[in-house]
């Protein structure tokens, strides 16, 4: 293991996939994933990488070349923000349902409306329901395992699955970390040589992307969501693998001084380091509240969620997006779906917060989580709340 | 004759008999597309990858769980045929040159009807060709959206009636005139750009083959006949090719490195066209006056095409 480096952690994802030996790169310019694709190109350039890198004219085709590569049986790597994952929208679906392995580092940013370049969750969760194995960084650390990990479970013969690395944009991308960087041996041991299922070659003629009617199609979806489902049997491997080779423990929910606490607050991304600080703070003060950190947003860890929750009275599950018109937030909604059928499910809060670049300090999490102390006794009726909205 | 022209002759003995797109397929009676698809198919021979936009071509050759296709073959989305085929080229180039797969020249071929090129494809297959991926594409021309109904299109002719711009009684059909896309990939600097029509079959499959040597971008835009969609009887799907050649109205030309050349032999004068009209339901609607301002746009965008053939240099010519 070599030394802890300091680096800006877009470049850092962009080392990391470097270290994977990628085969082909699609990216198009969107702030602020761009950091990750114009330091692969540097790679590339300067011959550390002997890759192929398509200068897309949109993210549409950054995903449709990184669909065709990925067929040809290459190791496919691309990145995005916001609009370009729209943009990317109608292939997204089609990328899962051809289990083709192609891996997207997504710098999290607000979709535009008004146009905002700053970060939110709500570029993912629109994509929420495509198919794709869905994880989340919380520092420049994660970010640089994260990616490594994910080749060795996106290319695991029983899943098969396109996935998502969410860092969120700026607060992560652009930020300096120090960080531990694998050496390409200590790679190459953990992650093994792409071995596709079928590839596009004459030798061995094969027909992809047909077309599926009702009588098949129904059949088809069952498959996509149970290969899913049962990708979390691999992630949990593979965690267990790096685990053991690099010393780093990955979990789908991460606690944080939660054991015993009555009451948890439930974060995600780079929110999670923020959350950290303001439970050390309530804990000096007495007041014990722990922390879940989400890091597998798809498959959703519902067994995971129900064990981390048993005990507790009050959950307060943080969004950094909206589901407009909706009953919740959309992880409100996720989480509220996975513990209704809960015996003793905890009550639970649903913070929206950090719209589009907002910053959430310490003391906003110190706020929400003395409000979901006080919902132990007061029991408000569940619902959301859009925290800090000004002249409300 | 020239040694070219002998070689023409002597084609159809030289063509491979395998089948690359085979019988079975649901294509409608008379498809000049599948019958275009089939000789493409022959003159690009077993090492290629073909790419497959969303589309009628996709539909009837490829319904889970059977196919048509005894190439590779892959069908992601309507716009992105170009994108895709560029990531199949580099796919096949970078595992080519680690050793993953036999050091063997495979050509990756992206094809697509008027609607995925011509509209929603246009900015993919733009992208494509300005990169200069080793890939020839190849759009089959039907004139308008047939696989979801007879809409229009850019390519659709001015005139034609189709079900989103429909002749009635105050409107003549299509007001637009067709989009030049071949003018716009010559204008990308490609090496290789030709028109063709399945009823030229020796025609087209030279210029495939051509294309297909290219280590490079090329497109070939095919004129597709589509008895559904024009409203003709499905044997005169070849008639019509013909007619659309002998009056003028689709010239087929090559342009090498710039150099345009008419590659078939074209009638002394045009044949009015209204011989190639008449035969089309979807511009029975067109009076005498009409006909007349096809017939002048007809002769005008021919006299383009010979002005070019006659003055154009081709590109080597003109370094400075």
């Amino acid at each position: 293991m070599t030394k802890r480096t300091g680096m800006e952690i877009a470049f850092a994802a962009a080392e990391a996939a470097a270290l994977c030996r990628i085969d082909v790169i699609a990216a198009y310019p969107i702030t602020p994933n761009t950091h990750i694709p114009e330091h692969l190109s540097d790679i590339v350039a300067d011959g550390r990488l002997d890759a192929e890198f398509i200068c897309v004219e949109s993210e549409h085709s950054a995903l449709s070349a990184c669909c065709g590569a990925s067929a040809t049986g290459a190791r496919v790597f691309t990145a995005t923000s916001s609009q370009g994952l729209l943009f990317m929208g109608e292939v997204m679906p089609i990328v899962s349902a051809m289990r083709l392995p192609v891996v997207m580092a997504l710098g999290n940013r607000a979709l535009s409306g008004p146009i905002n370049i700053w970060n939110d969750h709500s570029d993912i969760m629109s994509q929420r329901d495509m198919g794709w194995i869905s994880i989340f960084a919380s520092n420049g650390q994660e970010v640089v395992d994260m990616v490594i990990q994910s080749f060795k479970i996106a290319e695991h013969r029983d899943v098969m699955l396109p996935l998502n690395i969410n860092l969120d944009g700026f607060q992560l991308t652009h930020v300096v970390e120090p960080m531990l960087f694998p050496d390409q041996e200590e790679v190459d041991r953990f992650l093994p040589e792409y071995k596709p299922y079928a590839t596009l070659h004459p030798d061995h003629a094969v027909s992809m992307g047909t077309l599926g009617l009702p009588e098949i199609f129904t059949e088809v979806m069952k498959a996509k969501d149970e290969a899913l489902i049962n990708s979390k049997r691999v992630i949990l491997e593979v965690w267990k693998e790096w685990e053991e080779q690099f010393g780093r423990k990955y979990e789908p929910i991460d606690a944080y001084r939660a054991e015993g606490a009555k009451v948890l607050l439930l974060t995600m991304g780079s929110m999670d380091e923020t959350a950290e600080a303001a439970i050390d703070e309530l804990h000096k003060n007495k007041i014990s509240v722990g922390l879940l950190k989400l890091k597998l947003w798809r498959p959703f860890p519902v067994e995971e969620l129900r064990r981390a929750v048993k005990d507790a009275k009050v959950l307060a599950v943080m969004d950094r997006a909206v589901s407009f018109g909706g009953a919740s937030g959309p992880v409100g909604a996720e989480v509220r779906s996975a513990l209704y059928d809960e015996p003793d499910r905890p009550l639970i809060l649903n913070e929206i917060i950090g719209l589009g670049g907002r910053d959430m300090t310490v003391g906003d999490f110190v706020q929400i989580a003395e409000k979901a102390v006080r919902a132990e006794r007061e029991k408000p009726r569940e619902g959301y709340e859009i925290y800090g909205v000004r002249g409300s | 004759m020239s040694i070219m022209e002998n070689f023409d002759l002597y084609a159809p003995r030289l063509v491979d008999k395998e089948e690359y797109f085979s019988a079975g397929h649901r294509a409608c009676q008379g498809c000049g597309e599948a019958l275009a698809i089939r000789l493409m198919c022959k003159a690009l021979g077993k090492d290629t990858v073909i790419i497959n936009a969303t589309g009628c071509m996709e539909v009837v050759s490829a319904m889970y769980p059977t196919t048509a296709w005894k190439l590779p073959w892959i069908h992601v989305a309507f716009p992105n045929a170009a994108s895709v085929g560029s990531g199949v080229e580099a796919g096949l180039k970078v595992l080519r040159r680690k050793g993953r797969i036999a050091d063997r020249d495979i050509k990756t071929v992206s094809i697509g009807g008027d609607g995925g090129t011509v509209d929603i494809g246009l900015q993919a297959l733009s992208g494509a060709m300005e990169r200069g991926h080793d890939l020839l594409y190849v759009c089959f021309d039907n004139e308008a959206y047939m696989n979801t109904g007879i809409q229009r299109s850019g390519a659709t002719p001015f005139g034609a009636s189709t079900t989103t711009e429909p002749a009635g009684l105050d409107s003549s059909g299509k007001k637009a005139w067709k989009k030049n896309v071949p003018e716009i990939i010559v204008a990308h600097n490609v090496p290789y750009v030709a028109t063709a029509c399945h009823s030229y079959p020796l025609d087209f499959m030279n210029k495939v083959k051509k294309a297909r040597k290219i280590k490079g971008p090329s497109y070939i835009h095919c004129l597709s006949v589509c008895p559904t969609g024009w409203r003709l009887s499905p044997e005169l799907s070849i008639k019509a090719g013909r007619l659309a050649v002998e009056t003028g109205v689709f010239p087929l030309y090559e342009v090498v490195d710039g150099k345009y050349k008419i590659t078939v032999e074209m009638p002394e004068k045009l044949r009015p066209v209204e011989d190639y009209i008449k035969i089309q339901g979807r511009f029975r609607h067109l009076s005498a006056d009409e006909i007349k301002i096809i017939q002048e746009k007809v002769v005008q965008e021919y006299n383009k095409l010979l002005d070019k053939v006659n003055n154009l240099h081709s590109w080597p010519d003109l370094k400075g």
